[in-house]
């Protein structure tokens, strides 16, 4: 399948679904702000994937640790919450501060359910800010992240293909090598080292 | 709730208080009566609540001192209990006791922390620390976590039935979105979720279950970490309102079972009408 017929084959087709969520999601709920976080499990940290409103275009890939503060409240007990007077709380000023530099009144946070996994969080900041947010809001968005929980499991089931197909040639190189008698072992060894600025030259332009 | 009538446009196992009025369940007693019967003029004095959670805060003015702390921790898979000085690093077991601590102002409060500091809220630290406060005995076990993870389910059954034989009631908050979580759906244990109004003493008991009772879940003025107070939204916030009335109806009625509890608090909730 072509990258015109595939939106998750590279990386701008999947920020954009990710990204069309929270805007839809910040949209809906005339919220200020509303941020998908993923779980990075090996890093033990949360990383923006897509932001909309306060903080658009600055913090996706910022990174905050998974375990404290409301968002880490969320992943680690599988449940949305919603508080309503943020700015009561200091250590709630910082943690969003840190986040999105909006120092929102009001913080509701669901958990990105995917069969038994936590993948990440959703947050919405100041939704709906002059009515009351209720039940029924509670409801409504958590569809929003029921939905947004399976675009993030897509995402991520891309991203390991993607991983997968760039490791099955090397993992070929690296059997190749493995038969090598000692002396061509070294010298491949260091024919690859000497390709490895030469890549990471290629990265940065 | 959930399954129930009238509450498609609401959260999972949430209750609307006019669909829940307008179809009151009968009762032997006038709710007046039941309610004076079970709890009043109780404090609470006596009974042992424990709150498995974030940890508690007990230098919050709306929790005071607090009769037990420890945490589970989990080590290269081996599980312990250790004394904890951690306090609460979320605020969510600090708004757990606070809500107990305002209905039954002379109860005890012991804290089990099994989230937040170093610990990652798995399902094994949970179970252990669960295994625990029931062996302790403690006769109200609040428990506004769950896990989604099905592998423990039957551990959470098992516990969940020990600790109905035993004669602790679980008091254990629903998921607030709709999944499957545990133990939440056990009929060991008694499963609360939220309604929107904000008198303490306002609860319904479900008639279409696996919800037994819905209390104040939205917008509920809470205990938190620091000392400070916040507005916050859940059925974790519903449960220990729950708990703290069992507690209640305990110090009144030493050794009542879980049943017995259940009973109780469904004579006195706010939904029920008298038959006669």
């Amino acid at each position: 399948m072509s990258s015109h017929q595939d939106p998750l084959a590279n990386e701008n087709g999947r920020r954009a679904l990710l990204q069309s969520i929270v805007a839809l999601t910040l949209s809906v709920f005339g919220a200020k702000a509303c941020s998908i976080m993923r779980f990075d499990e090996d890093a033990r940290e949360l990383v923006f994937e897509a932001v909309a409103g306060e903080g658009e275009g600055a913090l996706v890939g910022r990174r905050i640790p998974a375990s404290t503060g409301i968002a880490g409240w969320s992943l680690a007990s599988e449940e949305p919450i919603s508080i309503d007077d943020v700015l009561s709380h200091p250590r709630f000023d910082r943690e969003v501060a840190e986040q999105t530099g909006y120092i929102p009144t009001k913080l509701t946070v669901f958990p990105l359910l995917h069969g038994e996994e936590s993948l990440g969080v959703l947050s919405v900041l100041d939704a709906g800010a002059t009515a009351h947010f209720g039940l029924a809001g509670m409801q409504s968005l958590g569809h929003f992240a029921s939905h947004a929980a399976m675009a993030l499991a897509a995402v991520e089931a891309a991203r390991r293909g993607e991983r997968s197909r760039a490791a099955a040639p090397l993992a070929s190189l690296a059997a190749a090598i493995d038969s090598l008698d000692s002396e061509r072992r070294r010298q491949t060894l260091a024919l690859i080292a000497a390709l490895e600025p030469l890549i990471r030259r290629q990265d940065d332009a | 709730m959930g399954d129930g009538a009238a509450a498609s446009d609401l959260p999972a196992w949430s209750i609307d208080r006019e669909a829940a009025l307008a179809e009151p369940l009968r009762s032997w007693w006038s709710r007046a009566d039941a309610r004076d019967w079970a709890w009043g003029g109780s404090s609470g004095e006596g009974v042992r609540v424990c709150i498995i959670d974030s940890g508690v805060d007990e230098a919050h003015p709306a929790v005071g001192p607090i009769q037990g702390a420890v945490a589970v921790h989990e080590i290269d898979g081996e599980l312990s209990v250790a004394a904890d000085d951690e306090g609460d690093l979320y605020g969510h077991g600090t708004a757990c006791a606070g809500v107990v601590r305002k209905l039954a102002p002379d109860c005890e409060i012991h804290s089990v922390r099994v989230l937040g500091g170093d610990l990652t809220g798995t399902g094994t630290v949970l179970v252990h620390g669960l295994r625990w406060a029931i062996e302790r005995g403690f006769e109200v076990i609040n428990l506004s976590v769950s896990t989604t993870k099905s592998r423990f389910a039957a551990d959470l059954r098992e516990l969940t039935d020990l600790a109905y034989f035993r004669g602790s009631l679980i008091v254990a908050s629903a998921h607030n979105m709709p999944v499957e979580s545990f133990p939440w759906r056990f009929s060991a244990v008694l499963s609360v979720g939220s309604h929107s109004g904000d008198d303490p003493f306002e609860y319904y008991a479900n008639p279409h279950p696996p919800v037994e009772f819905a209390a104040p879940g939205v917008d509920v003025e809470l205990a938190w970490t620091g000392g400070s107070t916040i507005r916050a939204s859940g059925n974790s916030f519903a449960t220990p309102h729950i708990a703290g009335l069992a507690a209640l109806v305990l110090a009144k009625h030493p050794g009542m079972r879980p049943f017995e509890l259940k009973t109780a608090l469904r004579a006195a909730s706010s939904n029920v009408r008298s038959a006669a």
